[in-house]
């Protein structure tokens, strides 16, 4: 801070700390203790607001155990709550999408970084940019026509004689999520490539060829000498395709099925259309809370800093 | 062995843009499809009228004016901060310097629609405490949009910057004032020019993750809309090529910056290319 005031006077040294305190304080900070503050009071009328009816309670959390459901987990019957099991599907079919674009990524990013031809580098990652460019309304609007019912997927298909009935994709084959993972994986592939393909490029070659020349497959040297060494970068992808996949209101809306509910989508419904402010931030707070989880667990797992994540 | 992984790769290679381009291939074509609804399967014929469609349609028009303002205003907003947010930063150490950091990186793993709901209840509160509630500023509206955008945005320019800093000479500012420069000076003069690479590319980033933004507009937006909220609303309420005529020329337009700067790329590294090897001629001709 000395420093600072030397180099640049007492002046320009205010502006800097002023915007600084304006970025963290009043765009990150309070805005985030408003909505904690918030999700634990009533929703009321206007009137009502400071009134005897406005008192702290878990009443808020505790919406999302309302409205339980006949399901079997594993063949038992249970009753579930329809947002806790909304909140799990999120949950896993985003951990899903994260390992699907790790298994795509990885051997492209180790191909970009070791393999390919150096001089050729710029121009393949610039096609891989153009389509990263377009944005994801678009995208996800463009799977919306592959996956239709009367779409070019089914005419293809059918045209190859695989099958001779149009499927359904937006209700799934497998689970009513398929079309929402086949999307997100589409979406977010290249926030997993980019993190690998830069750690992978800090790895001495000559490491990767000691580990040949001494004999090792090549799957032990990927798993011995590539793998460890872009561990900070998978950390960063994996942290950063499970958070835009949980976080994702315009996939699932654009090519959901309505068998398949997302966990942003049920925030919005209590913040646009129920106008339950109150609610809707006591269920983002569950959101944030299981986000600052996975960070921390990512952070444990990969044993890699906050720094090395957020790039 | 060698050969074998090298055309593999080229093959695994191949086949992923394939896979990244289809679907916007698919997308582009059904603008020219003589069909009400947006497909490319039974082809029904070749058509301009959804660009017609989409040049009358003035709530698109709208939409994509008030992207730009909005981009604009996060770039002037966010630039700014995260460059000195870098600065400030780079002149501290340890526990405060790590604290610091957190809170400022923080919102970039945040999901974008924590960032926008916080954001609405924050004002909307301030609105109450002020006894104006619900008018601007504490309504919600566009200008809370380019707020909650530059509450992550400015992180990306402040970690661009942070690390063209690591390259800075602290050297020449010492210089500078011994020498007498003002301290507006030293700023101007010395460390902004240094910075100007970061700075440029941070403006360009925040500029089209602006454009970009939905999680957090769609809840900070009142009913001004932005062209990505607006293509959303198009495709969920029934949805005409219109939208496709939309996207080719998006798509059109990514191509043609792409291929600008690919061909300003491979430009530069031919004059580099030239030079080298004169001065390799030149070093032979010393050498005789």
């Amino acid at each position: 801070m000395q420093d600072l005031i030397r180099r640049y006077g007492t002046g320009l040294t205010a502006v800097f700390c002023l915007l600084v305190a304006f970025w963290i304080i009043v765009l990150v900070i309070l805005p985030n203790f408003a909505m904690f503050e918030q999700s634990f009071r009533p929703y009321l009328p206007v009137v009502d607001i400071g009134g005897p009816k406005d008192f702290y309670s878990l009443a808020n959390y505790g919406k999302i155990f309302d409205n339980g459901f006949e399901t079997t987990i594993l063949g038992i019957p249970v009753t579930m709550p329809i947002h806790i099991k909304t909140f799990l599907d999120t949950v896993f079919y985003s951990a899903v999408v994260t390992f699907l674009t790790l298994i795509f990524a990885y051997p492209l990013a180790y191909f970009l970084a070791k393999v390919a031809h150096p001089k050729s580098i710029p121009t393949l990652l610039l096609l891989l940019f153009i389509p990263m460019w377009v944005s994801e309304a678009l995208r996800a609007f463009a799977w919306y026509i592959i996956l239709t019912f009367n779409g070019p997927l089914n005419a293809l298909l059918k045209a190859l004689g695989i099958i001779d009935q149009g499927i359904r994709w937006q209700n799934g084959v497998f689970t009513s999520y398929d079309a929402i993972v086949i999307v997100l994986t589409y979406c977010y592939v290249l926030f997993m490539l980019f993190p690998i393909y830069t750690a992978i490029t800090s790895l001495d070659t000559n490491q990767i060829e000691a580990a040949e020349d001494l004999g090792s497959p090549w799957w032990r040297t990927h798993w011995r000498v590539v793998i460890p060494h872009a561990k900070p970068g998978i950390a960063s992808g994996c942290v950063m395709v499970f958070m835009l996949s949980a976080g994702s209101l315009l996939v699932p809306t654009v090519v959901g099925s309505t068998k398949a509910n997302w966990f942003p989508q049920t925030i919005y419904t209590w913040f646009n259309d129920a106008l339950d402010w109150n609610t809707g931030a006591a269920y983002s707070m569950i959101f944030l809370l299981v986000c600052i989880v996975f960070v921390i667990l990512a952070m444990r797992v990969f044993k890699v800093k906050l720094s090395d994540i957020a790039k | 062995m060698i050969r074998n992984r090298a055309i593999l790769g080229q093959i695994y290679f191949g086949l992923f843009v394939l896979y990244l381009l289809v679907p916007l291939v698919v997308m582009a074509g059904a603008a020219f499809n003589d069909s009400k609804l947006p497909t490319v399967a039974p082809w029904k014929g070749f058509t301009w009228r959804w660009f017609g469609d989409l040049w009358a349609d003035q709530v698109m028009w709208g939409a994509f004016l008030n992207s730009i303002l909005v981009a604009l205003a996060v770039v002037a907003v966010a630039v700014p901060i995260g460059t000195a947010a870098a600065i400030v930063l780079n002149s501290i150490s340890g526990k405060v310097r790590a604290t610091l950091y957190g809170f400022m990186v923080a919102p970039v793993l945040a999901p974008g629609l924590v960032i926008g709901i916080s954001t609405v209840l924050f004002w909307n509160q301030l609105g109450n405490t002020m006894g104006a509630p619900g008018t601007w500023p504490f309504g919600r509206g566009l200008h809370l949009a380019t707020l909650g955008q530059v509450s992550y945005i400015a992180a990306y320019v402040m970690l661009l910057v942070l690390a063209r800093l690591q390259s800075f000479d602290p050297g020449l500012e010492e210089a500078a004032l011994d020498l007498g420069a003002s301290h507006g000076q030293v700023l101007r003069r010395i460390l902004l020019p240094h910075l100007f690479p970061a700075i440029a590319a941070s403006a360009a980033i925040a500029f089209f993750q602006s454009i970009e933004n939905f999680n957090v507009t769609l809840f900070t937006k009142a009913n001004e809309t932005t062209l990505t909220v607006y293509v959303f609303s198009q495709v969920r309420s029934g949805i005409t090529p219109k939208i496709n005529a939309l996207a080719f020329l998006l798509i059109l337009l990514t191509l043609v910056l792409a291929l600008a700067y690919e061909a300003n790329r491979r430009r530069k590294a031919r004059i580099e290319a030239e030079r080298e090897a004169e001065a390799r001629r030149a070093e032979a001709a010393m050498l005789l």
